[in-house]
This record gives structure tokens, sequence and C-alpha cells, in this order.
């Protein structure tokens, strides 16, 4: 690693810490940083309001928070480089249509709709309902994303594809919207704009272990991205075993972006934005390097979008999708113009 | 150039390349469309080869093959005494290194970084680079004579310097035959020479084949050892390019209305008209340049003692001299001459 990659992880380690101190100190009430500390130490002392409100709600907030931005981060890296595709992001291949359609299925017929009365015959309900809905959903179109492509030799064609049944998904969802009561477009609403507060420490042990081993898998094939990065056919004349590469890239990136979105709603921008960032500040392509730093850049950029969709303070909370989207996009802009050595900036 | 020990030397294959009766092509719904069949064909280790022929001939097609990119319609391959079928991708990228035309657009990575890529069947889970993997890499570099750029930004490099880095990434893999597809098809004319040179001199110094596709004919009849042509219906001529040029095949393969190839010169020419014969007098550059002005005027340059040329021209270091059976006329430069015979050919 060359000084300047160090110096960039450092600095990014060191963001994050600081950045998850202060998302659980700020909230609809300030809470000292010091007592933070303590209720993290010690959390069993119970009995104070302050240290309930800190271990309970805020931390596995935040813990959300840096899961779902670092598997983001990954994930948009991962489609980046597989489709060499400067606008690629972890749904590129219609994972978030998917999960909206078994999410709109679920919210704006459920009562009556089939898979509401299905979802609660099992017991469901409420969030765990949209969740399942939304993991089905993306899984269908991710399997028939990926079975279509096995058939399909280039790589541009298999992300146009992607795009083309995430537009037919969007489209029944468009029907399913125009077709439904007013107070049920609310909810609806309302998973749209996305939310790291609605996973609890129960769900957590559910959300934690996949995100982790996402990140884990995608961790293990810097190599193969690292020869992709000279395109697929000269990656294939180096040894890589391409077809088998972009199924299980693709696959990986895929469960990544959908079990965020099954958790926390479709969350927007993150995945595209981190990548180019990290190129930029490391001033390097190479996966060794960028994955750690897409891992914690993600992380921290979710848990200061958490910490401004709060901020307003008297309980307006922002929507998260505008609050990522209006912060990072400047960012984004600043350093593609400033450094002009993403991979993709010639 | 640094001496250096190639690693991998007394490797135990023979033929480095062999195909047996090999058919080329594309494979449609049902139906197979060949491009070239019935090939058979060996390289040696240490020998360079150039495929020649016009456009469109199938020549990508036959390297691709080659290179396992895609399927053999017919018939076989074999790498260093195994049949492409039978191995792994690590196998084969560990025989054959391949360079193609394609632009590589990839920013932010060094060229050792770029090299070291080439390493990614021998290196470990991560990527990382033993001690041997390094020597393989500083070997590769120093090979193709890109010491100084190791630390540059691979974006930021000539398309030559990006083409040697490309050959030291195929390097890297240690193969026994380096395919090449045009590499020379964005480079200027003395990267393109420099880097047949550079193919040529690496067949020397380790046993490696080198297998190259070009449409600058001249400098492959020039710098390869062996020539395979492949000819407008699809039949292949090989051998060394002497016997090449003798068997005619260039002139049936390239020659077209207004282009004909001089063997003797292992050149083409512009056909450009027929204003008769031109005797020329005199000796060393300034004939054979006004010999030239001659030819691109439209003149068929014969010998000084030709029987009744239309025209005679006499050059030397005062200038040029030309006569004919209306009357005499000279100049200082070639760019009156010329000026001369094209107000000649205005008036005839």
């Amino acid at each position: 690693m060359t000084r300047r990659e160090t110096a960039v992880l450092a600095a990014l380690m060191t963001a994050v810490a600081a950045v998850f101190l202060l998302s659980l100190a700020m909230g609809s009430t300030s809470i000292p940083l010091g007592r933070v500390v303590k209720a993290l130490l010690h959390p069993s002392e119970d009995g104070d309001p302050l240290a309930m409100v800190i271990t309970s709600i805020r931390l596995p907030r935040s813990v959300t928070a840096m899961l779902a931005g670092a598997a983001l981060g990954i994930a948009g890296l991962q489609m980046q480089t597989l489709f060499r595709n400067p606008l690629a992001d972890p749904f590129a291949l219609g994972i978030s249509s998917g999960a909206s359609l078994g999410v709109a299925l679920v919210v704006l017929g459920s009562g009556y709709g089939p898979a509401g009365a299905f979802g609660t015959s099992l017991g469901m309900r409420g969030d765990a309902l949209i969740t399942a809905a939304a993991i089905v959903g993306a899984a269908l179109v991710l399997g028939l994303v990926l079975i279509v492509s096995s058939h399909i030799a280039n790589p541009a064609t298999v992300l146009i594809l992607g795009l083309m049944f995430g537009y037919a998904v969007t489209a029944i969802v468009t029907v399913l919207v125009g077709a439904s009561q007013p107070e049920r477009l609310q909810q609806w609403a309302q998973w749209g704009f996305g939310s790291f507060s609605g996973v609890t420490w129960q769900r957590l042990q559910l959300f934690g272990p996949l995100i982790l081993a996402g990140v884990l898998i995608a961790s293990s094939t810097t190599k193969q991205l690292n020869a992709l990065l000279l395109g697929e056919n000269y990656a294939r004349s180096m040894g890589l075993a391409v077809r088998r590469v972009r199924f299980l890239t693709m696959l990986g990136a895929s469960i990544l972006g959908a079990m965020v979105t099954a958790f926390c709603g479709p969350i927007t921008f993150l995945g595209i934005a981190v990548p180019h960032v990290c190129r930029g500040l490391l001033g390097s392509s190479d996966h060794r390097v960028l994955v750690p730093a897409v891992v914690l850049l993600g992380a921290a950029v979710a848990l200061i979008a958490q910490i401004v969709s709060l901020m307003p303070g008297g309980g307006v909370v922002l929507p998260l999708n505008a609050v990522t989207s209006l912060m990072g996009a400047p960012v984004v802009v600043a350093v593609l113009l400033r450094s002009r050595r993403g991979a993709f900036a010639g | 150039m640094m001496a250096t020990t190639a690693p991998g030397v007394g490797m135990p294959f023979d033929a480095a390349l062999r195909t047996r009766d090999l058919a080329v092509g594309y494979r449609m719904r049902r139906t197979r469309r060949a491009v070239l069949e019935h090939v058979n064909l060996a390289v040696d280790s240490g020998e360079l080869v150039c495929l020649l022929g016009p456009n469109g001939i199938g020549k990508s097609t036959l390297l691709r093959t080659i290179a396992r990119m895609q399927p053999a319609l017919w018939g076989s391959v074999e790498l260093g005494g195994a049949d492409l079928r039978s191995v792994s991708h690590a196998e084969l990228a560990r025989r054959l290194g391949v360079v193609l035309t394609e632009r590589v657009a990839v920013e932010a990575l060094t060229v050792r970084q770029v090299v070291g890529l080439g390493r990614y069947t021998y290196s470990g889970w991560f990527g990382g680079l033993t001690d041997r993997d390094r020597a393989a890499v500083d070997w590769a570099i120093d090979a193709v004579g890109a010491r100084h750029l190791v630390e540059r930004d691979f974006s930021r490099l000539s398309d030559g310097e990006r083409q040697r880095v490309m050959i030291a990434r195929a390097l890297a893999q240690e193969p026994v035959l380096l395919v090449l597809d045009e590499p020379t098809a964005f480079l200027d004319v003395p990267s393109r020479v420099e880097l047949m040179g550079l193919l040529r001199q690496l067949t020397r110094e380790r046993p490696l084949a080198v297998v190259v596709s070009t449409h600058d004919l001249e400098l492959a009849l020039r710098t390869a050892d062996v020539i395979w042509l492949v000819m407008p219906g699809g039949e292949l001529v090989t051998g060394a390019p002497e016997d090449v040029v003798l068997s005619g095949g260039i002139g049936q393969a390239f020659e077209g209305r207004q282009i004909r190839f001089h063997p003797e010169e292992r050149s083409f020419r512009l056909l450009t008209g027929s204003g008769g014969d031109a005797a020329v007098h005199g000796s060393g550059l300034r004939a054979a340049l006004a010999a030239a002005v001659l030819e691109r005027e439209g003149y068929t340059v014969v010998t000084a003692s030709a029987a009744a040329p239309t025209v005679s021209v006499h050059a030397d270091e005062a200038g040029w001299r030309l006569w004919t059976d209306q009357g005499e006329c000279s100049g200082a430069d070639f760019a009156s001459l010329a000026d001369y015979l094209r107000g000649r050919s205005m008036q005839s």
C-alpha cells in the first residue's frame, strides 16, 4: 500500500468511529457524548431512560445504517467494475424494482390481497411482512435476469436487460399504485423514503449476518475484480473463469442490494457515489484497497445521512433518500471535477 | 536491456502450437458457418509468425479460436502438446498470452499493477504477489523495455507504450505462445516498427513463439520468420516471407485495380497511369528518388540501356536533366521535375 492509501484508510476509519458516536448522541434529544460512551460500556445499567434510548433505539439504528452503507458501497463497486460502467449501482439488474413490486402487493393490497392473506396466515405482520415481500420480489426478478443473462455474452447487453426488467416491473407497480386507495398510498410512500429506524435488535440478527456474509464474499473476489478492470476478454485470457465470476458477482451484489432494500427501503445514490469518491480519494482502481475503503466510506456516509435526516429537531424527519442524494451529489461532482482520476473518468 | 534469465527456460514442449484439420467460424442457431477450413499449422518455439490477409477474411477468427476465445467448429488446437479443450482456464493462461486490438480503458492503475495482473493464476487468494511473481513481473517489464514507465499511470501512456505494457503483462503469464491481434492498429509508424522489432527480439531471447496478425504487410515481410497468408478463397499459404513472395500469393491476395505488388522491393505501388517508359541515368539516392517521382507520375521505369524510352532522366548533385524526342529541360529539385511531368501529361 502506498502512503496515500494508508492515510486515506486510516482517516476513513477515524471518520466512521466519530460519526458513529455522533449518531448515537444526536437525535430528537441530544445526549452528551460522555453518557453515550458510558451507556455503550455499561449497557446493563437499567433505570436510566437515556441509556435505554441509546441501546434499544439508536444503537440498532446506527448499526443498521453502517451495515447498509457498507453493503451498498461494496455492491455498487462490484457492479461498476463488472459492467465497466460508471452509472451501474447495486440495483442495476432491476432488484429494487422487484422488491418494490413485492412491497406494493402487500402494502397496497393488504387485507384482501392474496399476498397479504398468505403472509398473515404465516403469522407475519407489518414490517416483517413487508421485508419478506421485498425479498421474494427481488429474488424473482434477480432469478429471471440471471437465467436470461446466462445466455448473453456481452455484459452491456446484460445491463440493458436488467434495466428493461426494472422498467417493466416498475410499470406494474405504477398500475397498482394507480388503482389503490389513498390511505394505503401513505404507507407505500413511507417505505419509498427509506429508513434505518425500522430494524430492531431482533431483526438485526437476520440482517447483520446476511450483510456481513455478502461483504466477506465481495472482499474475497478482489483479485477477480482487478482482472476484470482490463475487460472480460483480457480477464479470460489471464485465467479468469469469466462466466462464473460474473454470475457470482451479480448474485452477491444483488443480494446485498436486495437485503438493504428489504429492511431499509430503496436507498438510492449511495451505491453509485461511494465507489467514485473512494477512487478519487485513493487515486487507485486496485480493489484490494478500494473494497475496505468503500466499506468504511459507505458506513460513514449512511451514518451522516441518518444524522442529517433527524437534524431539524421538533419531530420532523427528512426522507433518507432525499438526504443521501442532496448531500452526496455535490460531493461526487466536486470529487470528479477535481481529481479526474476515477476508473472511468477518461 | 538488462541481462535477465527468462523464467521457464527449457520447457519440454517442442511445437508451441499445432492445429489439426481445424475449422474456424461461427455457430448459428442450427448451422455452422466456417470461415477457414482444414487449417493445419504449426509454430515452433523461437519463431515469429505474421498472419496476413485481406480484411474480413477470418484472421481474427483464427486467432480467437487459437486463443480459445471462441470454440473451434471442427478439428483441434494443441498448445505445448495439450489439446486446448482439455486445459483449464488457469492452465491455458500459463501457456498462452494474448494482446488484443481493443484499447484498454482503465484509469488509476500503475504500469506495475497492470503487468502484475498477468500473474493472476499464480498469485494468492487476494492477488498478493510472492517474490517469484515479482521477479517475473520485473523480468517482463525489462523484456519490453518499460523499466522507466513502472510507476506511471497506465492511462497516461502513449498508445505505443500501452501496447508494450500489455505485452509485458502477457509475458508475465510466462506463456509458450504469445498471440497478438493487430497490436499495431492504433500506432504511429515508428511505434509499429519498434513493436515488431520487440516481438522478434522476444522470440530470440527465450523459448517463446509469437503469432501476430497485422495489416502492415511490408513490415511483416521484413520482420517475420514465417508468414501465414490467408488467400481470398480461404486457403492458407505458409512459409518464409521470401518463399511466400516467390509463390506470387501476396499479389493475388492484395493486388487491386490500382495497386501492384513489386516482389523485388517487397512493396506495393500505386498504378497511376501509363505515361510510357522512363530511363533513369546516374546512380545512388538521387537516381532512385528520380525513379520514384517518375513512377508516381505514371511512368514505367526501365533500365538506362533500354531501347527508345519515352523520357530519359539524369539526376546528380546539380539537379535533374530530362530529354525526350521533342527536346530537353532541367531543374534543381524533385518538385520541379514532378511539375514538369504533370504538365507534360496534361498536354498529351
